[in-house]
C-alpha cells in the first residue's frame, strides 16, 4: 500500500504526468464503454467492423447523424474512432507484453547461461537491431499477407531487441549477487534460479522501458496500417482509418480543408494516446530512476 | 584503438550475412510458385512457372538458394529491382543522394535547437521555460511522422500553394538530365548553384523544407532529453560547486565547464541520429513522396522485390554498424576517461 501511496504522491508532483494518466484513463473509458457509447446496430456479425451507410467514394463532413463525418465509402467515423480505441489498447498492450517476454527470455538466457549461448543469442539481437527502420515489418507482413495479426506479430518481431539487451546486463549483475549463490548453494535448478531469484530482481527497468516504448510501437503499428498492410477496410482501427484519408488530404478543387475530419479525427485521436502513454512512461522512468532525484 | 576498429569492422560482413540470410528466411514463407510469380512480367508467362522456378532454383533448399545469391554478390551483380526499374547497384547511387541531402539539410537545426533548448530546460529546470520545452519536445516525439506529414501537406501544400511534395519540378527535372549539368558533388542543391542554376536550387530546396520539417520535430525530443539530463547531472557536479564558490559567473560556469561534459553524451547519440536519417526515413520519405533510400525500400518490402529488399537493407545494416563503431570511438575521444578495446 505504502507503494502505492508513494507513486501516488510522486505523480501529484508532476502535473505532465496526471495529464498522461487523464489521457489514457479517458481513452480506458471509452474502450470498456464502446457498446454503450457507440451502440452496435443489429444484426451485425463482427461490432469491430464499421457500419456503412451508401458507398459513395466521397467522404462526407460531420453532420448530426454522423458527428465525426463519413469516410470514403462512408463508414461512420465515430463508430470507427470508438472501436478502434479497443483496437489501440489491444495492439499496444499485446506487442508490447509479448515483446517484453521475448526480450525476457532471450535477454535473461543470454545473460545468465553466457558463453556461446549468449553469443548467438545476441548477435541474433544485433541483426535484428540492424534492420533500417520499420523495413522488416513490412516484409514480414508483406511475406504472411496484410492483416492486423500479422501487423502485431511483425513489430513484436522487431521490438524485442531492446529489451534483450537490457534484460542481458541486468541479469549479468544480478546473478553475482548473494542471494543467487545462496539459492545455488541450496540445490535450486537453472530455472528456479532465473524465474524466481533473477528476473524479479531486474524487471524494474524493463518495465520503465515498455512503459516508454507503448507509444512508439503504436506509432509502428499504425504506420504500417497507413501503408496499407494492416486491418482490411471498414475495420475499426484508427491507422487503417487514417490511411482511408490519404487521397483526400488535398481537399475538393478550391476547398483544400473539405475533408480535414478524415485526417485531423483519427490523427488527433494516435497522437494524444501516443501522448499519453508517453507521459506516463516519462513519470514511470521520473520515478523509479534515483540519479533523477533532485 | 586501430585493433578495436578493425576488429569491429570484421563484425560487418557477420552483420551483412546475418541480415540477408534471415531475409531469405523470411521469404521462405511463400511457395516456390508465388517468389516464381514476382519474377514474371507477362501474365502469359504465368503458365511456365515451372520453367522459372527452374530457372531461379526457386525449389533448391534454403541454404542452396542463399549460397546462389551470395555467388551473385560476390561477382558484384546485386540484381535488378522491379520497383526501381533498373539495377539494384545504380538504384542505390540515385536514391542515396536524394536520402544524403535531406539527412545533411536535417541534422545541423536538430543539433542546434536540441542542445539549446536541452540545456536552457535543465538550466531552468522545473520553471515554466523547462516545462513549455519539454512538453514541445514530447508532443514531437508523440506525433506519427504521416499524421504530421500529411496535416502539414493540407496546409502548406493544400492551402497555401507552398512546399509541394516529391523532389523537384518538372522543369528542374529536365535541366538536371540535360548533358550540360554537371553533377559535382551529388547533393543536388549545391550542385544546381555551382551550375549557377539559382531558380533549379531554389526549387529542390523548397521540395525539402517540409520532409525537413517533420523531422525536425519528432526527433529533436531525444536529443533534447538526453541534452537536459545529461547538464542536469553535471550542475550537481562538486567542480560546478567549486566554480560557483569561487565566484564564477553563472554563464561561464554554463558554458565553459558544465556543457563541455554535458555533450558527451549528445555527441555519441547525434552519430546515430545522424545514421538514423541517412539509413531512410521510411515514411516521412514516402508521405512527402521524396526519391530517397526509406521509400525505396518500402516500395520494394511492400512489393516482395526481393533484390531491392536485399540491396536497400545492406546499405542500411553497412552504416548501422559503421554508425555504432564512430559513436564509440567519438566515445573515446571526446571523454578520455574512456578507452576503448581493453
Amino acid at each position: 500500500m505504502s507503494v502505492l501511496k508513494n507513486i501516488w504522491k510522486q505523480l501529484k508532483r508532476r502535473p505532465m504526468s496526471l495529464l498522461g494518466f487523464g489521457i489514457i484513463g479517458s481513452f480506458l473509458l471509452v474502450a470498456v464503454l464502446a457498446p454503450v457509447i457507440a451502440p452496435t446496430p443489429a444484426g451485425a456479425r463482427d461490432a469491430y467492423i464499421i457500419p456503412q451507410f451508401g458507398y459513395s467514394p466521397d467522404p462526407v463532413l460531420p453532420s448530426r447523424e454522423h458527428i465525426f463525418g463519413t469516410t470514403e465509402q462512408q463508414y461512420d467515423l465515430f463508430y470507427g474512432m470508438v472501436w478502434g480505441t479497443r483496437t489501440a489498447f489491444r495492439v499496444a498492450l499485446q506487442v508490447v507484453g509479448m515483446a517484453m517476454i521475448i526480450g525476457l527470455l532471450i535477454g535473461g538466457a543470454a545473460g545468465f547461461y553466457g558463453g556461446w549461448i549468449d553469443e548467438i543469442l545476441m548477435r541474433l539481437t544485433d541483426i535484428v537491431l540492424a534492420f533500417p527502420d520499420i523495413l522488416l515489418a513490412v516484409v514480414i507482413v508483406a511475406v504472411t499477407g496484410p492483416s492486423l495479426n500479422h501487423v502485431m506479430y511483425s513489430v513484436m518481431a522487431v521490438s524485442w531487441p531492446s529489451y534483450a539487451r537490457l534484460v542481458r546486463g541486468d541479469v549479468l549483475s544480478v546473478k553475482e549477487r548473494d542471494f543467487v549463490t545462496a539459492a545455488r548453494a541450496l540445490g535450486a535448478s537453472d530455472a528456479r534460479i532465473l524465474f524466481r531469484h533473477i528476473l524479479p530482481n531486474s524487471i524494474y527497468p524493463v518495465l520503465v522501458v515498455a512503459s516508454l516504448s507503448m507509444g512508439s510501437i503504436v506509432i509502428t503499428a499504425a504506420a504500417l496500417s497507413f501503408l496499407g498492410l494492416g486491418a482490411p477496410p471498414g475495420y475499426a482501427d484508427w491507422g487503417q482509418l487514417i490511411s482511408l484519408s490519404q487521397n483526400w488530404i488535398m481537399g475538393a478543387s478550391g476547398d483544400p480543408f473539405a475533408y480535414w475530419h478524415t485526417v485531423v479525427i483519427p490523427g488527433l485521436a494516435i497522437f494524444l494516446f501516443v501522448l499519453g502513454w508517453n507521459l506516463l512512461g516519462d513519470a514511470a522512468r521520473d520515478i523509479l530512476d534515483p540519479r533523477q532525484k533532485a | 584503438m586501430l585493433k578495436f576498429i578493425l576488429k569491429r569492422l570484421a563484425l560487418l560482413p557477420l552483420v551483412l550475412f546475418g541480415v540477408t540470410a534471415l531475409l531469405f528466411s523470411c521469404l521462405q514463407f511463400l511457395s516456390p510458385e508465388m517468389r516464381a510469380a514476382l519474377y514474371v512480367k507477362d501474365p502469359r508467362q504465368l503458365s511456365q512457372l515451372d520453367a522459372v522456378i527452374e530457372k531461379y532454383g526457386l525449389r533448391k533448399p534454403l541454404p542452396v538458394q542463399y549460397g546462389i545469391w551470395l555467388k551473385q554478390v560476390a561477382h558484384g551483380d546485386l540484381g535488378y529491382s522491379e520497383t526501381a526499374k533498373m539495377p539494384v547497384a545504380d538504384a542505390i547511387r540515385s536514391f542515396f543522394p536524394a536520402t544524403f541531402e535531406l539527412t545533411v539539410v536535417t541534422f545541423l537545426p536538430i543539433m542546434v535547437v536540441g542542445v539549446f533548448f536541452g540545456v536552457l530546460s535543465a538550466v531552468y529546470r522545473d520553471k515554466l521555460l523547462d516545462h513549455i520545452t519539454r512538453f514541445v519536445a514530447i508532443t514531437g516525439y508523440s506525433l506519427p511522422s504521416f499524421v504530421l506529414g500529411l496535416g502539414l501537406l493540407m496546409v502548406f501544400y493544400g492551402r497555401l500553394h507552398l512546399f509541394p511534395p516529391g523532389r523537384y519540378t518538372l522543369d528542374t527535372d529536365m535541366l538536371v538530365h540535360a548533358d550540360s549539368f554537371r553533377h559535382w558533388t551529388g547533393l543536388l542543391t549545391l550542385d544546381c548553384l555551382l551550375n549557377g542554376q539559382w531558380h533549379a536550387a531554389a526549387d529542390v530546396a523548397e521540395h525539402m523544407v517540409l520532409p525537413a520539417a517533420t523531422l525536425l520535430y519528432i526527433s529533436v525530443a531525444l536529443l533534447l532529453r538526453i541534452t537536459r539530463s545529461s547538464m542536469l547531472e553535471e550542475l550537481t557536479k562538486d567542480y560546478v560547486r567549486t566554480a560557483r564558490a569561487k565566484g564564477l559567473p553563472e554563464r561561464a560556469i554554463i558554458r565553459k565547464h558544465a556543457l563541455a561534459n554535458a555533450l558527451i553524451p549528445v555527441v555519441t547519440l547525434s552519430s546515430l541520429l545522424f545514421i538514423g536519417l541517412l539509413g531512410g526515413v521510411v515514411i516521412t520519405e514516402t508521405v512527402f513522396d521524396f526519391p530517397g533510400i526509406g521509400r525505396w525500400g518500402v516500395q520494394a518490402a511492400q512489393q516482395l522485390d526481393i533484390p531491392g529488399v536485399l540491396g536497400s537493407t545492406m546499405l542500411a545494416a553497412f552504416l548501422f554498424v559503421i554508425a555504432n563503431l564512430v559513436s564509440d570511438v567519438l566515445y573515446a575521444v571526446v571523454d578520455p576517461r574512456i578507452r576503448v578495446g581493453d
